[in-house]
This record gives structure tokens, sequence and C-alpha cells, in this order.
């Protein structure tokens, strides 16, 4: 399957999501990797938690630090600001994409930038910074490993932690020889690495700005943690002369000491990793009499959409999310489609609940369709978000107008239809009429040769379902006379 | 999704009310009437409300709440007696026991009751082992069969264990296990129209996982994983076919031919 | 009305349940720990070079006489030309005795010699604060003499670490060293080189950072292997 080309994205029609779904499950390669791929990890991750007892109480605790977290979430917030604001760093509030997108133009060019390098941030796929970037003449150039590949390529990443999963060393051969200058064609995985890491250890000493994401920001210390393995994220937050933090409202926590819990199960539900090579904690610019590190830092706290999962009890679990991706590694439908024909910056459960709230129901009402409330994502996830009962929740959304007494989602009742209303209207009416039933299942079973032959999506790849000669009821009540 | 290991059996009871549930009712009968056999085998008066029709699963995971509650509250009046409510599918127990209470949580005097019906609620392999503590005795021929655990069994009822646990019991029967064994079968309700693409890859996988074992059939306590991947299987020409697992061990305890 | 106002008006707004109790972190883990005896000395040493060693990190023991020896010798095995180090730090002058071939100290602002540094220098070696025990992990808060890339632009990283700082876990090293009262600008967990597995989940080590970490671990003479 094709990646959708950047800027294709950010809005999914039913018909476009499973247009592209439908063609990716027709993908064998795709299928194989993604197979592989996710397989691999859930055996990764298994391997971490040997103990189910153990986990259980290491999940509990982490959705407790994030619950808690959450309900002081202005407070810290504050706090936070103050704390980050002593040590140097300067915040800023951006309430949208644009909001965002605006402030850290001003900076860049502010510092007559012309090349940003940037660590892994999903939170900048998700405004699309470097569109915008682009648009003014600044070079956003990705360095993580994964992010770099997808670049290069034209293309977004299909998966939160493992960006380039979709493509197979070949595929990367074959990009890195036609577009890097000066490369041979090799599928050598540590040649490959070599020449990114030649070609972007140049970047991170021509770079005016580097740019990163937040695992999570401490209120007491005003300290950012980045999570990584490659040093991309080290680089990018040291050697340019500034460096400018993107992250959503959401990933604070009140104490140094609520990181650890969050920390260890994000690694290990992630890539099955009892830590990454790096955690990097930044608590200021350079200092005088310090010979590296960025001279100015900024922090951009960015809402998009956030307080309206906030706002809503239910909901507002979407924010305890700490982005390991264990949800779509689990995923059987992520799995089956790969993370592009989402359409979205987050693919998998986790974009299933997220993005409504940053795109609107309007755009994204067909992702809390795309499962079969299996139940995989809620029962991995690391701080124990309730997956199914949300995506069951904003299928509710999307069918209806708002809950008398609530304020409505963006684009909430977008997937109202007459037709869909009335089916349900009458399944209702049926199932409520003990007697208009049992008729109905006399009737289909009496008449079972005339069953369609075309049934929907069900006779897609089966045979069409036809009822049995007698109901359960009537065997039953004859039965009973016998 | 829901703690399951928590769960107090009552003694083994002299009635009980048996749910069918609506695709029972329409394209499985057989199981529902193997449930009631295996439950009548061992002493137990089976009532089945005449007027039941389905716990109201179809509305609820499709975004129709409003209409879940009318179904479901159509049943309530179903089971006046204190006796279990069985029910010969993970899913729909599931919804009864586990989804009840929280369809009603804005109407404190039926959520106390939703809660007092999904008290009641057993699935049928669940109940076979833990509550009649069910001895069975394999009449069958030698047979290699593979089990399909649905994902409302396995993750809201924790019930997997339990059909796995029937099954062992039987020395003539071979349990194969298959590849992705925790994995759905992409059925998810209305999942399978609205997906159909995605769905199928899903079923086609694990059939393929299926047949892998060389298992001569399949079992599942689930009637729409069977039609799902029943009618996948047909539809690619293949002889494999699963069955429900009160049928199954209604054939393989009295001496009846697989049909 | 700013976004910073709207944005906490918005939260504010949102109705509140009862706030949840504070996560009782120590309470938990210790708890989690309840079934395990306190650790020694020789099984955090242990469990530290199990763990570094997954990591690929390579551990040599030394002792506090004969490390900056140990370290001449792995240089001049590895090919090292140049090595940079904080020339005020509390190990420098043991290190210039060594005689170690183009030893050189991280002097002046990065901005000055950025290219030397990437391009022209071997191998860095900075002091370390502790460890982690249960993660094979050191400890590394980079300052003004052995400032932050000392750890990550050269090739090879060599660490010197005291056996007695390890600690069983990243929370107990958090108490223990009381960081929350004097974090620096730049604090660092840093488990085995630079990795990746971003090309078809092959692991590939030397993505940006060091393609070696090399850990001199100052241990006793009777710990010497």
């Amino acid at each position: 399957m094709s990646a959708p080309a950047l800027h294709e994205l950010q809005f999914v029609p039913a018909s476009e999501f499973k247009r592209r779904s439908a063609t990716a499950v027709d993908d064998a390669h795709l299928r194989q990797s993604f197979r592989g791929a996710m397989d691999f990890l859930i055996g990764k991750r298994a391997a971490q938690f040997p103990d189910p007892a153990a986990l259980e109480r290491q999940r509990a605790l982490a959705e407790q630090i994030r619950q808690y977290s959450l309900a002081r979430l202005p407070d810290l917030l504050e706090q936070l600001e103050r704390t980050l604001t002593d040590n140097g760093v300067n915040v800023h509030w951006a309430e949208n994409a644009e909001d965002a997108n605006r402030i850290i133009i001003d900076i860049a060019q502010r510092h007559a930038t012309r090349l940003m390098v940037k660590g892994k941030s999903m939170v900048s796929e998700e405004v699309e910074l470097n569109h915008a970037l682009a648009a003014v003449g600044i070079e956003a150039l990705e360095s993580d490993m994964g992010e770099y590949i997808v670049q290069l390529d034209g293309e977004k990443p299909s998966h939160i932690i493992m960006p380039a999963i979709h493509k197979t060393k070949q595929q990367i051969a074959r990009l890195f020889a036609d577009k890097v200058p000066g490369v041979a064609y090799t599928e050598s995985v540590d040649e490959l690495i070599g020449i990114g890491r030649a070609v972007l250890r140049e970047k991170f000493m021509s770079a005016e700005i580097g740019l990163s994401g937040v695992n999570f920001a401490v209120a007491e210390t005003g300290t950012l943690c980045l999570v990584e393995n490659e040093g991309n994220g080290r680089m990018c937050t040291t050697v340019p002369d500034v460096h400018i933090a993107i992250t959503g409202i959401e990933k604070v926590v009140e104490k140094l000491e609520h990181v650890p819990p969050l920390f260890g199960l994000l690694t290990r539900s992630a890539t099955g990793q009892a830590i990454t090579t790096y955690f990097n904690l930044i608590t200021g610019p350079r200092r005088p009499g310090e010979k590296d590190g960025p001279r100015e830092m900024h922090l951009v706290l960015v809402d998009n959409g956030r307080t309206q999962a906030y706002r809503d009890q239910q909901l507002r679990s979407t924010l305890q999310c700490i982005r390991c991706g264990a949800c779509m590694n689990h995923c059987p439908v992520y799995t089956r489609i790969g993370g592009h024909a989402y359409g979205t910056t987050y693919p998998g459960p986790i974009g299933e609940i997220v993005s409504p709230h940053m795109l609107g129901l309007n755009a994204t009402h067909v992702l809390p369709t795309a499962s079969t409330l299996c139940g995989a994502c809620g029962e991995v996830c690391p701080v124990k978000i309730p997956i199914p009962e949300l995506l069951v929740r904003l299928r509710v959304e999307g069918q209806h107008d708002a809950h008398p007494g609530r304020p409505p989602l963006r684009g909430q009742g977008a997937a109202k239809s007459a037709l869909v209303d009335a089916v349900w209207a009458g399944w209702a009416a049926l199932y409520t009429r003990p007697a208009l039933y049992r008729a109905f299942g006399w009737l289909a079973t009496r008449f079972r040769a005339l069953t369609p032959s075309q049934q929907a999506g069900w006779t897609f790849s089966r045979t069409p379902m036809k009822p049995a000669a007698r109901t359960l009821h009537e065997m039953m009540a004859a039965r009973r006379r016998r | 999704m829901h703690e399951t290991g928590a769960r107090r059996y009552p003694e083994k009871p002299a009635r009980v009310y048996l749910f069918g549930t609506c695709l029972i009712d329409m394209f499985c009968p057989r199981a529902g009437m193997d449930a009631l056999n295996l439950l009548e085998r061992e002493g137990i008066e089976v009532h089945f409300p005449a007027d039941q029709t389905c716990c109201g699963q179809p509305a609820h995971s499709s975004g129709f709440p409003e209409q879940a509650r009318a179904v479901a509250l159509a049943q309530f009046a179903l089971f006046p007696e204190p006796w279990p409510i069985v029910v010969p599918s993970g899913s729909c127990a599931g919804t009864m026991r586990h989804h009840y209470p929280s369809l009603f949580e804005d109407d404190p005097r039926l959520q106390a009751q939703a809660r007092a019906l999904a008290e009641r609620v057993y699935e049928l392999s669940e109940f076979l082992t833990e509550v009649v503590k069910i001895r069975l005795t394999d009449r069958g021929a030698p047979l290699r069969v593979a089990l399909h655990t649905s994902c409302a069994a396995r993750r809201e009822m924790g019930t997997h264990r339990h059909g796995r646990a029937l099954l062992e019991q039987l020395p003539g029967v071979d349990l194969a296990v298959h590849g992705h064994e925790s994995e759905c079968c992409g059925f998810g309700g209305t999942f399978s129209l609205k997906h159909p693409a995605i769905s199928s890859a899903m079923a086609g996988d694990k059939v393929d996982a299926l047949k892998e074992t060389g298992a001569e059939t399949f079992i599942s306590a689930d009637c729409g994983c069977l039609l799902n991947l029943n009618h996948t299987l047909q539809k690619r020409g293949e002889i494999l076919q699963g069955q429900h697992l009160a049928s199954f061990l209604w054939q393989r305890t009295n001496g009846e031919e697989r049909q | 009305m700013s976004a910073r106002d709207n944005i906490l008006r918005r939260l504010r707004a949102a109705p509140q349940g009862p706030l949840p109790s504070p996560p009782d972190v120590r309470g938990v883990q210790a708890a989690l720990a309840a079934d395990r005896p306190a650790s020694t000395r020789a099984e955090r040493i242990a469990l530290f070079c199990e763990k570094m060693a997954f990591w690929r990190g390579e551990v040599v023991r030394v002792t506090s006489s004969d490390w900056p020896q140990k370290l001449r010798e792995l240089c001049i095995a590895k090919g090292v030309r140049s090595l940079l180090y904080g020339e005020q730090g509390a190990h420098a002058a043991m290190l210039r005795t060594a005689g170690i071939v183009g030893l050189k100290p991280y002097r002046r602002p990065v901005e000055e010699w950025k290219a030397e540094l990437f391009g022209d220098t071997d191998a860095g070696f900075t002091a370390t604060r502790g460890a982690i025990a249960e993660t094979g992990t050191l400890i590394v808060w980079p300052d003004a003499d052995e400032p932050r890339l000392l750890s990550l632009v050269p090739p090879i990283h060599f660490a010197l670490l005291d056996a007695g700082r390890i600690h069983d876990t990243l929370s107990q090293a958090i108490d223990e060293q009381d960081w929350r009262s004097q974090m620096p600008t730049n604090a660092l967990l840093i488990s085995g080189p630079s990795k990746t597995a971003d090309i078809q989940v092959t692991l590939a080590y030397g993505a940006h950072g060091p393609k070696e970490l090399v850990i001199l671990l100052l241990v006793n003479e009777e710990e010497l292997p």
C-alpha cells in the first residue's frame, strides 16, 4: 500500500478509511511486516512482566499517578510554569495547532533559523509543525532514525514508537541510495544506520534550533524528561543554541518520585525494554560556566482538544496515556491495516480515542468503529485506560446529539443517519415485543430458503447466514408440550 | 477489562434459568438444547422464559444505548426467582454481567436491579466447571480439536480456562493450541458488517491458524465467532467446521454421532 | 484572554470528582520488593554487571590505584587517538598520571570547536554519580567541568563508577541521592551504547551517540576477577 502523502491526513471520512484499510489488508507484504513486528514487540513485552500480580500492582500505581496528576492538572501546570521559569525556561501556551506553530515560528525567526533538527515528538506531528515551518522557509529535519527514514520518503510515521515499521530494509536501502547524495545501495542495517548517523551529525552541528517532545514534565522541580535509545534526543536538546520542547498539557506529574513507576512501565510496555539507553532529565538551559547545552530553552504546552476530553469524567481517562503504543501492538485491527490507514497522527486504539478530540468527530467518527471491542488494548494498557468503553462512548457521541446538560463534543452527532436510527428503532421494537419476536423467528425459519445470498458486508468473504429450521424458542416450546 | 478472579461461586442449585441468546435462537438452536441437556443430566431443572429475546449488546456496542436499555429492560422481569441465569455465550453473559450496571447508571433503581441480575449471570462453561463441578465421561472416538475462546469470554468473563478444563476432561480429545490463540476472530458484531475487509482478514487468519493445528473440528462457546468462522470456511470450500461447546460436550458424553 | 488563561479556565471549569489520594509510590514499591531480602553490595555489583552486559556495555573491574593504567591499556587496545576529559574533575589529576596519548580537556564552549569535537575526538571520559543495579544503568550528571556532550559525541564513552554507589532501583537512587533539591541542568541515565531498532526491528549500535560504552568499575582488591 502506498502511504498517504503528507496533508492528505488529518481528515478521515469513513469511505477513505475503508478504502485505505481494504487496500492495506490486501497487501501481503505489509500484513507480514506488521504481523512480524507486532508479534516481536508482544513477545518482548510479555517477557518483561512474568508476574501478573506484580504487573497489576504496577498498573494500579501508574493509573493512580496519572489520575492524581490529572485531577490536579491546572494547579500542576501553573506550578510547572513557575518552576520552569525559575530555571530559566520560557513557557508558552497553545490552544491549538496554529498557536503552537506560530509560537515556534516566532522563536525560529527571531534566531534567523534555517534548520531545525527534531527529536521524536508526536505532538509536533499532531500540529503538523514541519509543514508550517516549510511554509516560512525553515527546514525541519527529523533525527530519530525511523522518523528520518519516513521523512526522506515523504511519509508520516506508521507507529508512534517505531515510525518506519512498515518499511523493509530493502526499501530503506533503495531510498537511501536514491535520496542521500554519494551513498551506494546497501542492505546492511549497520551500514544504513551509519549513513543516517553521518548525515544527521552534520545537521546537529549546523542547526540553530533543536526541537524535542516531552515524556514527563515534573512540576516540583521544573524538569522535562525524555526517553530514547538513539541519542538524537540528547543531540537536539544539547547541541543547538536553542532548545524548544513541545508537549501536550496532560504530561505533567507533580513529583520526581512519580516518574520512575511510569517510566518503568512505559519502556517495558512499548518495546519490552527494562529501560531505554537514555533517560534525559532537563532542568534548564546552559548555566554560566557550563560549556554546552542550549543557551535558550522554551516549552510549548499544547491543548489542541485535550481540554475537551478533560471536561468529561469518563473521557478524561484518555489523557492518562503515556504513549507507549502497546495498545496498537496488541490490536488485531492495527496489526492488519498498519498505521497509515487510520490517516491520523496517532493510529490504533489510542488514536481512535484521542483523535476525535483533536480533529472533531465530524472528521473522525469512523475511527471508534474500527474495533471489534476485543479488549486486548485495555488489557495491556499500563495506565489502565478503559479503551473499549471509551470507543463505545465515542460511538454514542458520533450517533447522537449531546446528552442534555452536557456540552457537545466537537463534531458531535456527525455520524447520525436517519436510516441507521430507523434500523435500531426497528430492532428495539422487535426485541422488546416477545410475541412479535417469536413470530419473526417463525417466519425467518420457515422462509429460510429465501434468505438473500448477498448480505451487506457479511458475504464479502463468507457464505450467507441462514436461519436454522426451527428457533430455540420453538424447540423449547415443543419440548414443554411433550 | 474486569476482575474475574475473585468471583465466589454458590453451591450447585436445583433450578436455573437458561438465557438462550438471539444468535443461538435463530442460528444455532441445537447449542441451546444441548446446554439444556447437559444441565438436566446433572439433575438441574432448567427454566427457559419464553419471553426472552436478546441481551441488548448489538445496540450497546453500536452506540445506541437507549435501544440497548429498552431491550435489556425487557429481560429484567423474566427471571423473578433467585436462580442462576446460565448463558451459553461469553459475549452475551459479559454484557449482562459487566455492562448492564453501567447501562443503567442514570437510574439508581434500575441500576440496582441490573446489579442484582448481573450477579446471577454465569457463562455456561464457567457454570458447569465452577458451580456444577461436572464430571464428564468421554464416549467419543479419539479426535483432535482446537478451541477458540471469544474475546468477551476471555477478557470479560475469564472463562477461557473453563472451556479448556472441560475439554481436558475428555481423554479421547486431543486439544491443540493454535497460533495467536488469544486473538479476536474478527466478528465484533456489527464490526463484521461495517468493516468487512478488516473483519475478513482477521477471520481468514484465524481459520488459517485453526487449520494449521490439523484439528478435525474446533470448539467455541460463542455462536457469533462460530458463525463468522464457519461461514468463512464454507466460502473457502474447506471441510473444517466448528461447533458449540455445549453440543460437542453433549455428543461426546452421550454417545451421539457428530452431526 | 490569553491562551494560557483560556486553557486554565477550561480545566478549572471541568467537573471534579473527589481528589484521588496521593500515590504511595514508596509503599507500593516496598510491597513489591517485600519478598526479596535487602541486597548486598556483591549482589548489586553482580546484577549491575549482568544487566549492563545485556545492554552491550563493557564492564572492566579496576581499583582506585590501577584504573588510569587500565584506561590507558583500553585506549591503546581500541585505537583511541584522542581522549576528551574534564580537567577540573576529582579524577583529572589521577588520569593525567597515566600517560594516555591524545588526552585533551573539554575546555572551551562547544561553539568554538564543534567540528573538532564531532570530527576528531575518539573517546570521552566521565565520572558517574552512581548506578542502578535493577536496570544496568549509569547515573551521569554533566556539569561545567564534564559537559553534556562528553558522554554523547565521541564514539567511545569511558565511565568511572564507584561500586559503592550502585543503588537497587531508580526510585532509591533519586531518594538516597536527594535529587529533588538539587537537580542539575541535565541529569542522565545511560544504559549501554546508543542504539536503534528502527530498521526492521533489527538492533544496531551507535545510532547517534557512542558506539561503545566502557565502564571502569572501581572495586576493592578482593572483588577483582
